[in-house]
């Protein structure tokens, strides 16, 4: 199995690279990022190329480690005791399935997505060293021992709002993916909007890179930013001149609200322009 | 061959283990990478390497090994800032510097506010704006005998007269890991658990009792889960005289960012006037006003200084004494209205503790404070832990 990259997603080489190490290696791989660079993206990707299935795990500020393998509903054993049901005498009838009990149980390679791995308490990464290590784990109240016939692909991805222990580091692959350069955004975009007008595409990347540029920018806009922006500006039909370069320094590029999404860059952006068209 | 590059790795301060150098040859074993240079170098990377504020320092360490190999990619990219900006400095001979015409004091600061205004956009070299190198009286890295110093170091000249550090302090770094497993487990002593949050474990006293009261009809009761609930504010004195004291701090730094779950800090100059800021780089783009930080972190919070509080005693009672920029209302003033924000906090000093008693400005802020100064030791940080505790 190996993943070279799909029709809708743009792979560079080392992306590459650290997926299919984690493919035949059959570790886990931490994809770090900012945000909107697809990190999200990739498993899904991966999952389609590979044509296995997806289990996702999406990690709340809430989520327990035990949650993704199983949790035992105890409560609603206790309410169907009170009322006499049959299926009370089984405890396995109460055993909910986690995301990982649910791909080790395949029988066949799948993909696991832990999204956004830092939500979690400071202790979460560590109480999942073990059953990513071996791909198993023990439950208690039935008493047997789930293991994976065969190993997921395991994908995570953190935002860096915590830093995560060593010892999990240690057993992951890492990979950052970095901002595209013009190019690689140049057949992204190729890719999302295949019949976009060349002109038009040039001057929105012009804008987009100059944006990027301004310092003391709180978010700048990133990725799926300037899809969405594109799309904008496609379905609204604007011309390429009205993002021409002469007077781009002193005109707010139109539908900017897709782009800018903090108050104060827009402030700070308008205040620019109108600095500029003060100095012409 | 792989094993010395392995602790080439080591000794440029990588943190690698022996476990990720194995899996990065089972890798290699397995035919992951075909054999060129550049695979090899990502898959190295992503092997070797579990944060990318490391992908600089392992560039350059691999650069340094590959070195005659072949070209490498990476290397010629990162090269630090810092370095090239040094570059750009001048070597002025004798004859030179004693051509540079001595401004005095009044007309110094009279001209260096003209020239900011009459700047527009940044500026190197050349002998009148302000910008790195040249030997303009404002600007870093250069040379006049009577200048005034923007950011960075001061080109080994130290006769600037004031600081004007405009957006070269660094960052601390906070990954340093080295050596403060200690300070985690000092830090510890800080936990308070509190059930708080979504009902999510079942309170299994209270079902009974419930229970017991609904005539024997199941009542269940649920309660939120035990959590650390402490909430830290980190106040850090940056640049000026804590460059001595940057090691420790880092340290202290990031064992407190990693053992918190409600940590926010903020970065200070000397004393603490009306802005603090988060970002040393953008420190002028982008400041907080104390009054918000007062009203948006509640008297639950806990506060930390840490400052080596060696200033002259004007920044801490004089209205415009700080030598930033010209505040309206005396260091103290802020000192204490923090201290009335929130009553539990402590000030750490990471100098010595015996020199405390010949520096008036310690004096000063260690009454302020109701003397719960600390020294940045490990027996410091305790008592510090325990007093924030009471």
């Amino acid at each position: 199995m190996r993943f070279e990259g799909t029709d809708t997603y743009v792979a560079t080489p080392d992306l590459m690279l650290a997926v299919n190490a984690a493919i035949t290696l059959q570790r886990p791989l931490l994809i770090k990022g900012e945000p909107g660079t697809g990190k999200t993206m990739l498993a899904e990707e991966v999952a389609g190329a590979l044509g296995v299935p997806l289990l996702q795990w999406h990690i709340k500020s809430t989520t327990k480690a035990q949650q993704g393998l199983y949790e035992y509903d105890a409560v609603s054993r206790l309410r169907d005791s009170q009322l006499g049901d049959e299926k009370v005498k089984d405890i396995a009838n109460y055993i909910v399935k986690g995301v990982l009990w649910q791909a080790f149980e395949q029988g066949k390679p799948s993909v696991i997505l832990i999204d956004e791995v830092d939500k979690a308490d400071i202790e979460f990464p560590n109480d999942l060293l073990r059953e990513l290590d071996r791909m198993e784990f023990h439950v208690y109240e039935t008493r047997q021992t789930i293991r994976a016939a065969v190993r997921p692909i395991v994908i995570i991805t953190s935002n860096n709002e915590k830093e995560l222990p060593d010892a999990f580091l240690r057993r992951c692959f890492f990979h950052y993916i970095k901002f595209p350069d013009k190019e690689t955004m140049g057949r992204i975009v190729d890719v999302h909007f295949p019949r976009l007008k060349q002109n038009l595409l040039r001057e929105a990347m012009e804008v987009f890179f100059e944006l990027r540029e301004i310092p003391g920018m709180k978010k700048k806009p990133s990725t799926s930013e300037l899809l969405d922006w594109l799309k904008l500006l496609v379905a609204e039909d604007i011309p390429p001149e009205a993002l021409r370069s002469k007077d781009r320094k002193t005109v707010v590029p139109p539908l900017a609200g897709a782009l800018l999404k903090n108050e104060q860059d827009v402030h700070l952006f308008e205040r620019l322009v109108f600095m500029a068209r003060q100095n012409r | 061959m792989l094993i010395d590059f392995f602790l080439h790795l080591k000794a440029k301060k990588l943190p690698v283990s022996t476990r990720e150098f194995l899996t990065l040859l089972e890798a290699l074993k397995e035919h992951v990478a075909s054999n060129s240079i550049d695979d090899f170098y990502f898959l190295a990377r992503t092997c070797l390497v579990k944060d990318e504020t490391h992908y600089d320092k392992f560039d350059q360490a691999f650069g340094e090994y590959f070195k005659g190999v072949q070209h490498v990619p990476g290397l010629e990219a990162d090269i630090p800032e810092e370095w090239l900006k040094m570059l750009m400095k001048k070597h002025l001979t004798p004859e030179e510097k004693a051509k540079l015409e001595k401004l005095g004091w009044d007309k110094l600061m009279e001209e260096f506010k003209k020239r900011l205004e009459e700047q527009k956009e940044r500026h190197a070299g050349g002998s009148k704006w302000i910008g790195t190198g040249g030997s303009s009286p404002f600007g870093h890295g250069g040379y006049h005998p009577e200048g005034i110093r923007i950011g960075g170091e001061s080109a080994g000249n130290r006769t600037a007269i004031k600081v004007w550090e405009n957006r070269e302090y660094r960052n601390l770094d906070d990954t340093v890991e080295l050596g403060t497993r200690n300070i985690k487990i000092a830090l510890r002593r800080l936990r308070r658990f509190a059930r708080e949050g979504a009902a999510d474990e079942l309170d299994l006293d209270g079902t009974i009792t419930g229970t017991a009261r609904n005539a024997g009809w199941l009542d269940i009761k649920m309660r939120p889960e035990r959590h650390n609930k402490v909430k830290v504010l980190l106040f850090l004195d940056i640049g000026g005289s804590m460059d001595d004291h940057i090691k420790v701090c880092e340290e202290l730094f990031s064992a407190a960012k990693s053992e918190f779950k409600h940590l926010e800090y903020f970065y200070f100059h000397n004393c603490i006037y009306d802005y603090v800021w988060k970002d040393n780089r953008r420190r002028h783009g982008e400041r907080f006003p104390l009054w918000d930080v007062m009203h948006k972190y509640g008297e639950d919070y806990k506060v930390v200084v840490v400052g080596d509080a060696t200033m002259s005693p004007y920044e801490i009672l004089q209205p415009g004494g700080s030598v930033e920029y010209s505040n309206e209302e005396a260091g103290a003033v802020w000192l204490q209205r923090m201290l009335d924000t929130w009553p539990r906090a402590v000030w750490l000093n990471p100098e010595p503790e015996r020199l405390w008693d010949y520096r008036h400005s310690i004096e000063l802020i260690r009454s302020i404070f109701n003397s719960r100064m600390f020294p940045l030791t490990l027996a410091g940080l305790e008592r510090a832990m325990r007093e924030l505790n009471k």
